[in-house]
């Protein structure tokens, strides 16, 4: 049956796995793809150099600024101000999430609330963030905080609320009371969504980043874009996007090895 | 052991009686103390229970229950599905309060869910983040019972549902029969007065089931617990069953009491037995007036 089919049916059957080579090659062929379109554009002066800089020039900016260690401290700041947010923002979200998905006593007065703050813009708050907190690291992880923590709590709210009800009955006709079965059954049994929630909210702090370093930063890679924008380097603003996508592309990853690690049991 | 295996020997098969006793009254506490040989204690005791969802005019789901279940008997209960058979069993365990009547376990009124009420769950209910030793550790360990104790009863019990080989497997490596099986053991760790069991096998191929019912007969012939079992499932009621009970449609109530006086031990073959078939044909009759009545 496997033997008659052929690599084609393969790669059209929904849902059919196909050979790790053949996953690993079509994703070298994707970078390959959108890198190569762009050395045509910008090699072949399809789009002005000014609007467009070649892969080349965007390497040799980074090689540049990594000499001088301005990559490294832009990097570190931005990297610092998002741990940071994002740390503060789950530590909160966490607990406070898993009893508002436990407690109907906690979640029908946070709800409302936390909807409509929710759907507020980020950037419309920096203002008051600025007024308030000031111009220094803590405005910019208020920003990255308030990006972050709403939507946390509520997903992992719903985390905590989709264990299974027969899985908490048999922890208490084993002896749990109670007032364990949040931690001894809700928490571990939400631990795995929890952690993809986590993983998936980290990657909405990263994008946070340049609207906290919009006003008044002094350092970090959405302060140094926005700076090249004013001298038209955009080789700088290339370099700093990448920066960040790797920053998240490295985290992303670091968020699935700790899942692994922590919650082996799911798969 | 000691009452089971003489009531076995003292009958051959051949020669073995098939009492049936049908009370329309099911709540007349003398008619289970008549059909009770086993043991004069009563483990559990259902009192005039009844269910209603939501408020005075919600759906009546159990109407006036009153059950015994003697100390180490098998009772099961089978009934049409929707019938509360399973609401019934969550009211024992505590997880939800009856409208009106009591349940008493060892003479004690049930309150809230506890570990002396066992439960075995027809959906897997492991706990998916400890391996099978440690479910099977759980209710010792809430107990606050030492180390060495626990190690002890969990290699008795992993050992009684044949799973020693899979002590340190996740639940999510395991069969849904190896499931069950851990499940099992895991509620027996606790050396609760009474075993509930919710169609435990409902979601297993009959294949595997087969294998299950003769595993848990085994278990509960060595270790002599008290079991309430439910199921929809004639042939297990009849195969496990010291009594069967039969419920009607919505809203539940006791219709008959059907004494399995089939000898033990029970081989997988005693379904094609006459009297089993006798015993089969008489639930199947109750459970399709039901099913008339209801359309």
């Amino acid at each position: 049956m496997a033997q008659r089919r052929t690599a084609w049916t393969r790669l059209t059957t929904p849902f059919a796995n196909i050979p790790a080579s053949t996953a690993t090659t079509l994703a070298l062929a994707m970078w390959i793809a959108v890198i190569g379109g762009w050395a045509l554009l910008s090699y072949g002066r399809v789009v002005p150099n000014m609007f467009l800089p070649t892969p080349g020039t965007v390497l040799q900016t980074a090689y540049r600024m990594s000499l001088d260690g301005s990559l490294f401290y832009h990097t570190f700041t931005s990297a610092k101000v998002v741990i940071l947010g994002f740390i503060v923002s789950s530590v909160i979200a966490v607990p406070l999430g898993l009893w508002m998905g436990t407690y109907r006593a906690v979640q029908a007065p946070l709800e409302p609330l936390v909807n409509f703050i929710r759907y507020l813009p980020v950037t419309s708050f920096v203002p008051l963030f600025i007024l308030w907190i000031g111009i220094g690291i803590e405005q910019r992880i208020a920003v990255i905080f308030f990006g972050t923590f709403f939507q946390q709590l509520v997903m992992i709210s719903d985390c905590a609320r989709s264990v299974s009800r027969d899985l908490v009955n048999a922890s208490y006709t084993l002896g749990t009371k109670r007032s364990e079965a949040v931690w001894h059954v809700i928490f571990p049994a939400a631990l795995p969504a929890i952690l993809d929630t986590l993983r998936v909210t980290m990657g909405w702090a990263w994008t946070y980043l340049v609207v906290a370093e919009l006003v008044a930063a002094s350092s970090g890679l959405g302060y140094i874009s926005l700076k090249a924008m004013r001298g038209f380097q955009v080789d700088v603003i290339f370099m700093a996007i990448a920066a960040i996508g790797l920053l998240g592309l490295i985290t992303d990853t670091a968020f699935r090895i700790l899942r692994a690690r922590i919650a082996p049991w799911a798969a | 052991m000691g009452s089971l295996t003489m009531n076995a020997s003292t009958q051959t098969a051949a020669g073995s009686r098939v009492v049936m006793t049908e009370t329309i009254k099911a709540n007349n506490p003398a008619a289970h103390a008549a059909g009770d040989q086993r043991s004069a204690g009563t483990t559990m005791a259902i009192e005039d229970v009844t269910l209603r969802y939501g408020d005075a005019n919600g759906v009546l789901a159990l109407d006036d229950v009153s059950l015994k279940v003697a100390k180490n008997e098998f009772c099961v209960i089978v009934g049409p599905s929707g019938c509360g058979k399973s609401s019934l069993l969550y009211l024992a365990a505590g997880l939800n309060d009856a409208t009106s009547g009591r349940i008493k376990v060892d003479g004690r009124e049930v309150i809230e869910p506890g570990p002396d009420r066992g439960m075995v769950f027809q959906s897997y209910t492991l706990f998916p983040w400890l391996t099978v030793r440690a479910n099977i550790e759980y209710g010792p360990k809430r107990k606050g019972l030492p180390p060495e104790q626990r190690r002890q009863i969990v290699d008795q019990y992993l050992n009684e549902v044949g799973l020693a080989p899979f002590a340190d497997h996740y639940p999510a490596q395991l069969s849904g029969g190896m499931k069950q099986r851990v499940a099992i053991a895991r509620a027996l760790a606790n050396d609760p007065a009474v075993l509930l069991m919710d169609e435990p096998f409902g979601a297993l191929d009959s294949q595997t089931r087969g294998t299950m019912q003769k595993l848990l007969l085994r278990v509960w012939e060595r270790q002599q617990k008290t079991v309430l079992f439910v199921t929809h499932d004639i042939d297990e009621a009849l195969v496990l069953g010291d009594r069967v009970l039969v419920m009607t449609a919505r809203p539940g109530k006791i219709k008959a009491e059907v004494k399995v006086d089939i000898p033990r031990p029970r081989s997988m073959d005693v379904i094609l037995e006459p009297d089993f078939i006798a015993l089969k044909r008489r639930i199947l009759g109750l459970l399709h007036d039901e099913i008339d009545e209801d359309h």
